[in-house]
């Protein structure tokens, strides 16, 4: 396989962007990505969308896309797993151009999740539709059914839990992307409204419409379109039982820990060999959830860790989401894997300004679909 | 005309038939066709004993446009005494009163209208025993 670089990075802002479509969103992310990485063309493009179907009736996302920025006829593929698409387009991006198949390619994905659609019922399709949904589950009440078994078995507090809200929105505060730009406190989100007990408002992540895009390119030519090229040291994915009831344990996510040891392994480092990371918190017992499933800590002590600031910008320990994480950045569910690997890029290229990471060397990206059924875990590290 | 898709169904949500591989032993609700544990391909149909104990939950406050109209309500994980996990609601209950580790067992209930038409579709939901 060819090493693999990112040489490039574009997004747009996340939030209700009433005045654009889809395919303005992506359009506009693509573009910039295209001329941040200073290339004159493609040669194949990935487009991540969990539901474009069900959130504005337009399927075939990859030629649509192709088509509006102009650069058919190459091959042009969208990717779906839920939530994890974005970073499982960027994954299969990875893997076209490590194969020799493709020498410069487009990772991408999108969302537009305010056109009108029941936005609850099409999350609910990355659960199992005839045994969880039917019965009138819907993502909060996955996670929150995840919060409270991890309550119950590690006596995680609900301070604990809101502690990572107010701090991604601290971080998202200085992302001029992030949707939602404003500090808040504990108080406010334990007096936010309930959404499924114990997880309220502020907890959940927003409803988003965003767009963001990378270009990858192989090592041996990246030099010829940037000084700084950020080298993907491992991709890694993983998956598990559609439904939450299925698995052994609910406070443990397997594909998380599958993906992560195998991305460990071929990265040839150790979780304490990360110096930022950028996780799935859907909701803010995820963060917690995940930040024990990557070995950053112990398990059953994510929530102690997010409570003492170890996941901090200034705790030097794992800074956890400097972007404001899906919380306080938004959650334009295909464009969010995708958007966690700029804020890498961001970081590792010193590009990342207030939310800048001091020393950063390796950062890894976390994204995962439904309850945790899919996950993809990238490592990227500065040259 | 009963729609396919609640049909297929049935022999789940109105009889908890769950299907049992002949090699290991191990019981799937809903059935499968192969068994991720030994990769076997025999089963018998087994139903569930429809008592058993709440392992984690939650009240959902905000539900989807179709649910909307029965929220609040609570859902819950439960381990039937076969060792089946399953989702369920939990009916008639306080929602004080519910604890992680209470009895709970299946009954037969109206879950939700499908469609434009308003389909009755039924299905199990948890009590406290």
């Amino acid at each position: 396989m060819k090493d693999v670089a990112v040489i490039g990075v574009g997004m747009t802002q996340f939030g209700e962007l009433w005045g654009k479509s889809i395919k303005d969103i992506f359009v506009e992310a693509a573009l910039k990505a295209i001329e941040n990485a200073n290339v004159d063309h493609i040669d194949s493009m990935y487009v991540g969308s969990m539901s474009s179907g069900l959130f504005v009736g337009q399927e075939h996302l990859g030629a649509v896309m192709a088509d509006y920025l102009g650069v058919s006829p190459i091959p042009a593929t969208r990717v779906e797993s839920a939530c994890a698409s974005g970073g499982i387009a960027f994954r299969q991006a990875y893997l076209e151009v490590a194969s020799g198949a493709s020498e410069i390619v487009l990772a991408g994905g999108v969302e537009k999740m305010t056109d009108g659609a029941d936005v609850t019922e099409a999350l609910a399709t990355a659960a199992d539709q005839e045994y969880e949904v039917y019965q009138g589950v819907t993502f909060p009440g996955l996670y929150a059914m995840i919060a409270n078994a991890h309550m119950y078995q590690y006596k995680t507090t609900r301070e604990q839990i809101a502690a990572v809200a107010v701090k991604n929105h601290k971080n998202g505060v200085n992302n001029p992307n992030a949707q939602f730009r404003g500090e808040i406190s504990i108080d406010k989100v334990l007096n936010s409204t309930l959404v499924a007990d114990p997880l309220r408002l502020l907890d959940c992540s927003p409803v988003s419409d965003g767009g963001a895009a990378v270009i990858l390119c192989s090592m041996d030519i990246a030099k010829k379109f940037t000084k700084n090229p950020v080298r993907i040291k491992a991709s890694a994915q993983a998956s598990d039982t559609i439904a939450l009831h299925s698995r052994k344990s609910f406070t443990t996510l397997n594909s998380v820990t599958a993906a992560a040891q195998k991305a460990y392994k071929i990265a040839g480092i150790s979780p304490k060999d990360v110096n930022f990371a950028e996780v799935h918190d859907c909701f803010t017992i995820a963060e917690i959830v995940v930040s024990e499933d990557l070995g950053f800590f112990e398990k059953g002590c994510g929530g102690s860790a997010a409570e003492e600031g170890l996941t901090s910008l200034e705790s030097g320990k794992i800074p956890i989401n400097t972007s404001g994480g899906l919380k306080s950045k938004g959650h334009p569910v295909g464009a969010t894997g995708v958007a966690q690997v700029i804020e890498c890029y961001e970081q590792l290229t010193g590009q990342a300004g207030k939310r800048q990471v001091k020393n950063a060397k390796i950062g890894l990206t976390q994204n995962m679909g439904g309850s945790g059924a899919s996950c993809v875990i990238n490592i990227l590290e500065a040259l | 005309m009963i729609s396919p898709k609640y049909f297929r169904e049935i022999p789940q949500r109105y009889r908890l038939e769950a299907g049992k591989c002949k090699k290991c032993g191990q019981v799937y609700f809903p059935p499968r066709l192969i068994c991720p544990e030994c990769k076997s391909k025999q089963f018998e149909t087994i139903k569930l004993n429809p008592e058993g104990k709440l392992l984690t939950y939650t009240i959902i406050r905000i539900a989807s446009d179709k649910f909307s109209i029965q929220a609040p309500y609570a859902v819950g994980i439960v381990e039937l005494n076969d060792g089946v996990k399953l989702t369920t609601q939990i009916a008639n209950v306080d929602f004080d009163r519910i604890k992680i580790g209470m009895k709970l067992k299946l009954v037969f209930r109206k879950i939700q209208d499908e469609g434009a038409a308003g389909l009755h579709c039924y299905g199990y939901k948890a009590i406290v025993i």
